[in-house]
């Protein structure tokens, strides 16, 4: 079945130009002056290409994920299709009423109560008022806020502002929807009924455009995606080709982290990291390690100012892009101390708490409290098999970012009726 | 087949999104369907003004009250100075001010509005136009209180108002309209330069002096024609002639206090619609 094209871009680019030197806004006094002392000059400018020759078309009834590194553009792409900013270059063409939610709330009021808010963020996102009259107890519903709904929301907790601010944006009906990790937000039993809705929405025939980090929730929601990298557009096609690409990137530009090529390294540079591996629990080189055994995290790196001190930590990610766990020295008042010109760094965990999967870890040098380096795909190993728990299985990465080891018990009946209830068992 | 959550199988809008043209005019069509949030935005103003300050809408009265108050205090008790027509300096200050507040009002919130709004902007696509739009209603409100408070005053001092009272709206109007075009071309520039909203301050208060509010622009000698070019002069001589039937304000300053007013308007808004989708950029 091939339907209607809905979005259709051809060779869209976004510009942006920073004035060299400008640190925050510009202001009229300063460019005034500037005109004064150098009336012929222009200042120069810096330009950078947040999105370039970028070309796709979307059919009605898609449901695409937008993927990328940050950086990558998708945040600037959605802001040009939902009109927040102009292309630069190239155009887009759009079937149908379009609604965008990149944030959950915007321009909620604390001083309004509820019942106004839902007003006022629904004419923000597009809705007609008889639209939003006609929907407004199902939205209070869905949101679960009827008591207070006549309550100004800063007496909201966070979890009930949230709650309504995402039940607005989620009765939105537009024909193409937008939307930008708006999923991130909420408790656990919010962010399923979140994702639920994400889902009855995706499975409504309407066009979703889901731009998200977390893989798993773009498998889950979307048949298609688009992978950008530096602005480009790297593939676009079904959601699990897609995935597999942008991963197997991520895995791949692990071989180049420490070059100077290395686009998404941050760091003044005083301390740099040299090269990274991962030992087993033999102490030898691998690609893989074992849950349940030791492992060894082994750093490198060269010391071209002689600082004398250092803090290292790492952030340990899945192959969902979520973060597992961080390994800081600082938390047990650790640091590096007397560093060589060069030297080796080496972090042991006595026992791999990861479920079986793929794993990426970024690391990051502070001296003196700022980032000298940062390097975010560092590293990447595998967890093949496991020994943590009695059988070999894991949970799946879906439900479980690390391991944590734990007893059960039983006893028949409940409270004091235990022994009354026992034998009815 | 015809769906009704899709729209699949009726006519659909067709949107077309490309660079900004370098003469982009301001586009009313948009605007007129974006009035539910032109509305809703002008209602959050009003509502948020009250239920932010303690005295609440009490304050919308205390404040043209104690303006004018202190005025007549400063002109007619200090500085001894004489109303024309034997009109009681309160009239005339509180007069002056109803159309000062029109416009001091007017520009300020307009000037505000995108810098006040700036999550908005980055996040939301709506013609930005509504922002600055959208605080006209706060100002209309302060003015329509103001209004009857004129007519009580007119009563306590017995003060018979001429047939000319039918023009007064044209006026406010004009007051308005001018702070909304100024205030509109104002606030599109502070998006880009910050310290826009330092020198506003600076250019309303050199213009309440250079206004008749707290005096007569009959006192006016010699330099009447310069001191005309501020359109302000103009505007509040016209409502306190067509209210009080006080002062003298020829046709020649009534067409020059419209065009200004037309002109300022046109300028500020073609402007800001030339401006207005590189506003996300830099907010």
């Amino acid at each position: 079945m091939s339907s209607e094209v809905v979005i259709s871009a051809q060779g869209l680019g976004k510009l942006y130009e920073i004035q060299r030197g400008q640190k925050g806004h510009l202001t009229l006094r300063e460019t005034f002056m500037r005109r004064l002392q150098h009336p012929f000059e222009r200042p120069a400018k810096e330009q950078f290409w947040a999105l370039r020759d970028v070309s796709f078309d979307i059919r009605a009834g898609d449901v695409v994920g937008i993927i990328g590194r940050n950086g990558a553009g998708k945040s600037t792409l959605l802001k040009v299709l939902s009109r927040i900013t102009a292309p630069t270059e190239g155009r887009v063409e759009l079937v149908g009423r379009v609604g965008s939610l990149l944030e959950v709330g915007t321009g909620f009021h604390p001083e309004l109560t509820g019942r106004e808010n839902v007003f006022l963020n629904g004419a923000i996102l597009g809705m007609r008022r008889v639209e939003i009259a006609r929907r407004f107890d199902e939205i209070v519903d869905f949101a679960g806020v009827q008591q207070f709904i006549d309550t100004p929301v800063k007496k909201y907790s966070s979890g009930m502002y949230v709650r309504l601010a995402f039940a607005v944006a989620a009765h939105l009906e537009t024909e193409i929807l937008i939307v930008d990790e708006v999923l991130a937000v909420g408790d656990i039993d919010f962010q399923r009924k979140c994702l639920g809705k994400m889902q009855e929405v995706a499975g409504s025939g309407r066009t979703v455009l889901f731009v998200s980090h977390n893989m798993s929730a773009v498998q889950r929601l979307c048949q298609r995606a688009i992978l950008l990298r530096t602005g480009k557009l790297v593939c676009a096609g079904g959601v699990d080709d897609v995935v597999r690409e942008y991963l197997g990137h991520l895995r791949d530009s692990a071989a180049t982290a420490f070059t100077g090529e290395n686009p998404d390294r941050v760091g003044n540079g005083v301390l740099r990291i040299t090269g990274a591996r991962v030992l087993n629990e033999l102490g030898h080189q691998a690609t893989h390690v074992r849950a349940g055994q030791p492992a060894t995290l082994e750093f490198t790196y060269r010391n071209p100012s002689g600082s004398r001190s250092a803090n290292m930590f790492m952030t340990v990610y899945n192959q969902l892009g979520s973060a597992c766990t961080q390994f800081d020295m600082s938390l047990n008042h650790q640091s590096v101390k007397e560093l060589g010109e060069t030297g080796t760094i080496r972090c042991r965990i006595p026992s791999v708490p990861f479920p079986l999967g793929e794993y990426r870890i970024a690391v990051a040098v502070d001296v003196d409290g700022e980032h000298a380096d940062l390097v975010p795909n560092a590293l990447v190993f595998s967890v093949e098999s496991s020994t943590f728990f009695e059988t070999p299985r894991t949970p799946p990465a879906t439900y479980c970012a690390v391991m944590v080891q734990h007893d059960w018990e039983h006893e028949v009946g409940v409270g004091e009726e235990k022994v009354a209830t026992a034998g009815m068992g | 087949m015809p769906d009704a959550i899709t729209g699949a199988g009726y006519a659909q809008e067709r949107l077309v999104l490309e660079p900004v043209a370098p003469l982009a005019l301001p586009d009313f069509i948009e605007i007129w369907r974006h009035r539910d949030l032109l509305l809703t935005l002008a209602a959050r103003d009003l509502k948020v003004r009250y239920k932010q300050t303690a005295l609440g809408v009490l304050w919308i009265v205390l404040q043209p009250l104690l303006g004018a108050g202190i005025l007549t205090y400063v002109f007619g008790e200090i500085a001894n100075v004489r109303a024309p027509g034997g009109l009681p300096i309160f009239l005339l200050s509180f007069s002056g001010m109803v159309v000062w507040s029109a416009f001091s009002s007017t520009i300020s919130r307009t000037a505000s509005a995108l810098i006040g709004n700036a999550q908005l902007i980055s996040k939301v696509y709506f013609p930005r136009l509504i922002l600055p739009l959208s605080t006209i209603l706060s100002t209309l409100v302060d003015v329509l209180v103001m209004l009857p408070m004129l007519a009580i005053f007119c009563i306590v001092y017995r003060w018979q108002p001429p047939w000319t009272i039918v023009f007064f709206p044209w006026f406010i109007l004009i007051a308005m309209a001018l702070g909304s075009g100024i205030g509109t071309w104002m606030a599109g520039l502070a998006v880009k330069y910050r310290d826009v909203q330092y020198v506003l301050p600076v250019i309303t208060q050199t213009l309440f002096w250079a206004s008749p509010i707290a005096y007569g622009a009959s006192r006016v000698g010699k330099h009447r024609t310069l001191y005309f070019l501020n359109p302000l002069a103009g505007t509040i001589e016209g409502f306190r002639w067509s209210v009080l039937g006080v002062g003298f304000i020829s046709p020649w300053e009534i067409f020059y206090t419209a065009a200004t007013a037309a002109v300022a308007m046109a300028v500020g808004y073609f402007w800001f619609s030339r401006m207005e989708r590189s506003f996300a950029d830099v907010i």
